[in-house]
């Protein structure tokens, strides 16, 4: 047979030769796209380290866990920005995961069809308002609101619960940890949403409907075929979101109280890292508070990488337990 | 086919009345704080109408502001912090003041009006600190006879982000509480004792606005648009004043601005017994031998304009211009300074 291809057919040869060769350029092509990626995550990394190594060389590796951080006597600590950034993102994971499930299995099973492409539009928007708006509207409607209804209900029907009544006692002000934690939902809700709804749409219908066959109810398929199928994307959504909630600033900045102090409680104003450098990047007016901040930048790199690790890990000690 | 034509022949006149009057008009750069950006953008719209220059001011922090003289991007640099005699000759560096403006303290306390309550420079600062951490302190109370204080935790709004209202508020706290200064100290931003930060005038104006019981700090402008609670404050001489353009400029007019070189002059407890406690001056930094001696000197033609006709602008926007005598001396400093 390959006797008489190289005999017989030689301009087929040639094609063939041509063809890998622009393989080859191809796949050239597409590793330095994936290349230069990974470059400009390093250079930024990179250079956020050099331009905190004041910051690191003077305060060491106190700078991570030093509660400080006061312009005036130049005594800076990371964290209680470290601290405001993790608690606010997880408290918009707890409630954006849920409610992004549950608008993604309404759209692909339950919706009549003529509702689906509204609702699923309406979601898109939400994805492309700027942040600016949702930290105006956190501001003066969504704050307020708090203030008035949720925080003080919070104070008096959970504040006295043992052990976790400390997170909901505080000051009834509408800013601080809980609310930032809301509007950041609000806002990575579109995102995961969209990819659930995404990926719950490609599994295949036989295998759905053969679930309905035995006689399964909504929540059964959902559960047992559709979120097993669709598990490795949908935990790829959901990694979307945090990493949008760790690093988002303005909405935050609005409605976090901006306060270096870490308390205890859910109520309380406190400090994210995009949110401190946000603030106080313009006035940094020595090298040793602009390295600090340029030092928090570099630690919301680590801290995402961090998080977005053990969550794989995670995801990959699951899988192992299913057996898959 | 006429109407292209037309049209292309419109766009070619426009396009050479663009480059005729580019060609001959200075563009003007600046960059700094962003307490006169109103006043100045004004200043330079009148300006660009009257002579055609452009000046091309970007309101990106004091700070920023310094950095930028400093590395010589810009014509000028606006801070509202004075840099020292010292920092000045280092850098090669020219510095004067332009507008006064004055920073409120503004509370929310429901059934108080604007101008109602009375307080004094240590009492504000041990609410800062949060040694006094109710309305119905007896402090207040003795200052406040008529009012009706509630029995409510004080909520201290500050700024969150770095400004130079902040860097005169916390100087004068400075100035009139030693527990202030040794605790806290003076800055553009600051570690503060206590409260929640707003972001920006209008950040803090929100806040005081939205939460009842709460005690802030802005510029009068904000306190008069946004209908918010000034209050009175006492003065080094012991008089209780209210903030308005008047008192700000009589302490403009008390400060003593020829006692130290280069203007430096923090205006915050001022001497005089009409002055408002916490005014405060923004200033220009220039290159006394600049590398653009061109546009150097269009951008001291424009201050020149600013600060002799500029009055009616400035107080349409809650500013103050500069006593005339302090205009004076800030013109014979540019001829003998700036060249």
């Amino acid at each position: 047979m390959l006797d008489v291809k190289t005999a017989v057919m030689d301009p087929l040869v040639r094609l063939d030769r041509r063809d890998r060769r622009a393989d080859k350029f191809f796949r050239l092509a597409v590793q330095s796209c994936a290349i230069f990626v990974l470059i400009a995550l390093l250079g930024a990394a990179l250079s956020m380290l050099i331009g905190g190594r004041e910051a690191f060389s003077t305060f060491g590796w106190k700078f991570l866990w030093s509660k400080d951080w006061d312009p005036v006597q130049k005594q800076f600590g990371a964290l209680i920005p470290i601290y405001g950034t993790l608690v606010t993102s997880l408290l918009a994971m707890i409630f954006a995961v849920p409610i992004s499930f549950g608008i993604a299995i309404f759209l692909t099973e339950i919706a009549p069809r003529w509702m689906r492409l509204p609702i699923a539009s309406a979601i898109d928007l939400l994805a492309g308002i700027p942040s600016i708006i949702y930290g105006m509207w956190g501001l003066f409607i969504f704050a307020p609101f708090m203030g008035a209804h949720v925080d003080p209900w919070l104070n008096s029907h959970w504040g006295s619960l043992p052990v976790i009544g400390a997170l909901f006692r505080g000051p009834n002000m509408g800013l601080g940890m809980l609310t930032a934690g809301v509007v950041l939902a609000v806002m990575v809700i579109p995102f995961i949403a969209a990819v659930m709804r995404e990926v719950f749409s490609t599994v295949p219908s036989p295998l759905k409907e053969s679930a309905y066959a035995l006689g399964s109810t909504t929540w059964e398929v959902v559960w047992n075929v559709v979120l097993p199928y669709t598990r490795s994307a949908v935990t790829g959504g959901i990694f979307l979101g945090l990493g949008r909630a760790l690093g988002e600033t303005m909405a935050v900045t609005f409605v976090l109280g901006n306060t270096h102090r870490l308390a205890a409680s859910l109520l309380e104003p406190g400090n994210s890292i995009a949110a401190t450098i946000a603030n106080e990047f313009t006035e940094a007016d020595s090298s040793l508070y602009l390295s600090s901040l340029i030092a928090l930048g570099f630690l919301l790199f680590v801290v995402t990488f961090i998080v977005l690790t053990i969550a794989r890990l995670m995801l990959r000690r699951m899988a192992r337990l299913e057996g898959n | 086919m006429l109407v292209p034509i037309k049209v292309r022949v419109l766009a070619l006149c426009l396009a050479a009345m663009v480059f005729v009057s580019m060609s001959l008009a200075t563009d003007i750069t600046g960059a700094g704080a962003t307490f006169v950006y109103p006043v100045l953008s004004k200043w330079a719209a009148d300006y660009a109408a009257k002579t055609g220059d452009k000046i091309n001011y970007q309101s990106i922090g004091s700070g920023g502001g310094i950095a930028q003289i400093k590395a010589a991007t810009v014509d000028f640099g606006a801070s509202d912090k004075p840099l020292k005699p010292e920092e000045l000759s280092a850098a090669g560096l020219a510095q004067f003041p332009v507008v006064i403006g004055g920073v409120v303290p503004v509370v929310h306390v429901p059934g108080i009006e604007a101008g109602k309550m009375k307080l004094t420079g240590t009492l504000i600062a041990d609410i800062f600190l949060g040694k006094i951490t109710k309305w119905n302190d007896s402090t207040i109370v003795s200052l406040n006879p008529d009012l009706k204080l509630p029995d409510k935790l004080i909520t201290v709004v500050h700024r969150s982000d770095g400004s130079g209202t902040t860097f005169n508020w916390s100087n004068y706290l400075s100035k009139v509480s030693d527990e202030w200064k040794t605790k806290v100290g003076e800055g553009t931003s600051i570690n503060w004792p206590t409260g929640v930060g707003g972001k920006g005038n209008e950040g803090v104006s929100a806040y005081v606005n939205q939460l009842e019981y709460s005690f802030g700090y802005v510029e009068l402008a904000y306190a008069i648009q946004n209908k918010m609670a000034y209050c009175q404050v006492k003065n080094s001489a012991g008089n209780f004043i209210m903030p308005s353009l008047e008192s700000f400029q009589k302490a403009a007019a008390s400060a003593d601005w020829t006692k130290e070189p280069d203007f430096y002059q923090i205006i915050t407890n001022a001497p005089g017994a009409d002055s408002w406690p916490i005014a405060a001056s923004t200033f220009v930094l220039m290159y006394k031998t600049p590398k653009n001696a061109a546009s150097t000197k269009a951008a001291l033609a424009f201050f020149k304009y600013a600060l002799e006709n500029g009055q009616d602008q400035a107080k349409t926007l809650q500013y103050v211009s500069l006593p005339s005598s302090l205009v004076k001396e800030i013109e014979d400093y540019w001829t003998k300074q700036i060249h």
